[in-house]
């Protein structure tokens, strides 16, 4: 339980600003004139029933969906079509809602692909693999190593994560997003599927992301205790349009949010 | 009770394995003693199409260890020349998920761009023929091969990302049509001869007394062999051990994924042609050094689907062993039991190997075996 006068209170500076978003495929709207903000060193919850366009929004968020209209503004800077590996460039990291891991490599060969934007070294040198490649490779397997430290995935380092089971997957896969230091960590359900004791776990490395590196995070997630629990402030999407934004005691008291998640009685 | 109750569920599939494995041992233990037997009493004797097929050949190979080990030896040198062709596709196939059925024409084109650049060079331009001009020429081919994987890029992937395999496919055979065509239009149909003493090449061959006879080494067979060698393990190396290496890897694995990393499709793209390209350049000379460098060459890139077959699409390694496997085998097979169906089998034996394997592990020796969680 966070306690009240956290950030939510305090203003940062609004990091990610979302205005009046839409997305269309064909004739299908999946997301009708969206606007919030996401703002330094929150977590950012957005929730809604099935189909409401969270993950599409997400994926506007980081590259992968260009809307069809309205914009987005990172750190100040509105790009009209951004591609998915400049929204990594810029400091966004994310984790897919159905694991989307490199399944051949070892988890230290996963998280050590977190770092790709960060190593610099030239083609010749990797290819000698000696001077500063060499070093270079030294000093982001330390990064990494913490990393693995710090989820507690010491034993699987060399396991090919395609044969760990699913609840340690996600844990990769947020020690790979980890691994690219980012300022906005974007988590797709990152509970999904799991027992309640890897959800503990989850939620505390969660926590501990945000309150140690100060990342800010913006996540999907279906289950509503964790949502209370972890988020400073929440965005209720229901077919694409949002419902209702605002701390998670004020969301759970909206109507709109209630009728949307209980279906109204015509 | 529940001790040995559990023992006694797990062994019957052990013992079925096992016994199946001891009938088939012991069946083949049979037929070999019968055999052994049937020869000994002179009931299959020469002339025999038994005795010639399972006798003969074996008892050649041990009173003629110098033709043996001849044989071995060019066969060890044509497998890893197929090695580094069947290299060039698993790269791209990795990478893309793109079957290249241009590697063929890439091959030609790379020998091509370097005889004919070393022409323009010597002829038109009037550099002292040799050493020199032909290294110059050899990074000029090397950068029409990144040339080409720049525009490949451009050109053909980007527009075609996400589409369905057999759409890359085609658009693979349409850049192979234009290759040919582009290739005829700039250095001419005629056949060219590739600039092996230029390059520094060797040629010529020594002769070795062993075993009581004598065996005949080329030496540019033994270049060849050098280089392939060197290829491999430098671009296994590069795979294995380095940042875009990894990024190859990560983008082999989920386009998805390796996008959110920020890792650029379309960078790695241009350095996986491009290095197939370069596989395509090294091929091509090896290859036009034995023979002429002409469009017939294109042909040497079929001989790398069973190669593959053996190997698996996306395995370095079964790259090598395949190519290996099928290069022992074909020149045994053509020296051994070619005689007996009138000789040449060697053109077509490699898709027997191929096909004997395929129906024992479909993925091919080191292919992924795809497991999936339901």
């Amino acid at each position: 339980m966070r306690a009240p006068d956290n950030p939510v209170l305090v203003k940062g500076d609004v990091l990610l600003a979302v205005e009046g978003v839409s997305l269309g495929f064909g004739g299908v709207k999946a997301l009708t004139d969206v606007s919030f903000d996401i703002k330094k060193g929150e977590i950012r919850a957005i929730i809604g029933p099935n189909g409401a366009g969270k993950t599409s929004m997400l994926n506007c968020i980081n590259g992968f969906y260009h809307p069809t209209e309205g914009r987005i503004t990172f750190k100040g800077k509105t790009r009209p079509r951004m591609r998915p590996y400049e929204a990594a460039r810029g400091g966004i990291a994310r984790t897919f809602q159905n694991v989307a891991l490199f399944k051949g490599m070892s988890t230290l060969d996963n998280i050590m692909a977190g770092r790709s934007l960060k190593m610099k070294s030239s083609f010749f040198w990797q290819l000698l693999r000696y001077g500063p490649a060499m070093n270079e490779e030294v000093q982001h397997r330390r990064v990494v190593e913490d990393i693995i430290d710090f989820l507690e995935i010491q034993h699987i380092r060399k396991i090919p994560v395609g044969k760990l089971p699913y609840g340690l997957q996600k844990r990769v896969e947020l020690g790979r997003a980890l691994a690219m230091e980012p300022e906005l960590l974007l988590l797709d359900e990152p509970m999904a599927g799991m027992n309640l004791e890897e959800k503990g776990d989850m939620s505390r490395f969660i926590l501990d992301v945000n309150q140690q590196f100060g990342t800010t995070i913006a996540l999907i997630e279906h289950d509503m205790g964790v949502v209370m629990d972890l988020s400073d402030r929440v965005v209720v999407l229901e077919y694409g349009r949002k419902i209702a934004d605002g701390r998670p005691d004020e969301v759970k008291r909206d109507q709109r949010v209630i009728d949307a998640y209980l279906g109204v009685a015509h | 009770m529940a001790e040995s109750a559990a023992p006694a569920l797990r062994k019957p599939g052990l013992d079925a394995k096992l016994t199946r494995r001891l009938v088939a041992a012991g069946g083949i233990i049979a037929l070999l003693v019968a055999l052994v037997a049937a020869v000994q009493s002179g009931a299959i004797g020469r002339g025999n199409v038994l005795y010639d097929v399972l006798v003969d050949p074996f008892v050649l190979m041990v009173q003629a260890p110098d033709l043996l080990v001849q044989t071995l030896w060019e066969g060890f040198v044509a497998g890893v020349l197929y090695a580094l062709i069947a290299l060039g596709f698993v790269l791209i196939f990795k990478a893309s998920g793109v079957f290249n059925f241009a590697q063929g024409i890439m091959v030609v084109f790379a020998a091509l761009s370097l005889v004919g650049l070393y022409e323009i060079l010597t002829v038109r331009m009037g550099l002292p023929s040799g050493t020199v001009a032909a290294l110059l020429a050899l990074v000029g081919a090397v950068g029409v091969m990144f040339g080409l994987a720049w525009l490949v890029e451009r050109v053909v992937l980007r527009p075609l990302v996400n589409q369905n395999e057999i759409i890359m496919l085609m658009a693979t055979v349409g850049l192979t049509y234009f290759l040919i065509g582009f290739g005829e239009w700039v250095f001419g149909g005629n056949p060219k001869v590739m600039i092996t003493q230029e390059l520094g090449l060797p040629t010529g061959s020594s002769q070795f007394d062993i075993l009581g006879g004598r065996v005949n080494v080329q030496h540019l067979d033994v270049a060849a062999a050098l280089i392939a060698i060197v290829m491999i393990a430098v671009l296994g190396f590069f795979f294995q051990y380095t940042r875009i290496g990894r990024a190859l890897r990560a983008v082999a694995d989920s386009h998805k994924a390796a996008l959110s990393v920020g890792i650029s499709l379309n960078q790695i793209w241009v350095i996986v042609w491009f290095a197939a390209g370069v596989v395509a350049l090294v091929t091509g000379i090896m290859w036009g050094a034995r023979s002429d460098v002409s469009f017939a060459l294109e042909i040497i890139a079929l001989k790398a689907l069973p190669v593959l077959i053996l190997g698996g699409f996306t395995s370095i390694p079964g790259a090598i062993v395949g190519g290996l496997i099928i290069g022992f085998g074909e020149k045994i097979a053509e020296f051994y039991w070619g005689p007996l169906l009138g000789g040449g089998i060697e053109t077509w034996f490699a898709y027997v190997i191929a096909l004997a394997f395929l129906l024992f592990r479909p993925q091919g020796l080191f292919g992924e075996k795809i497991i999936e969680r339901i």
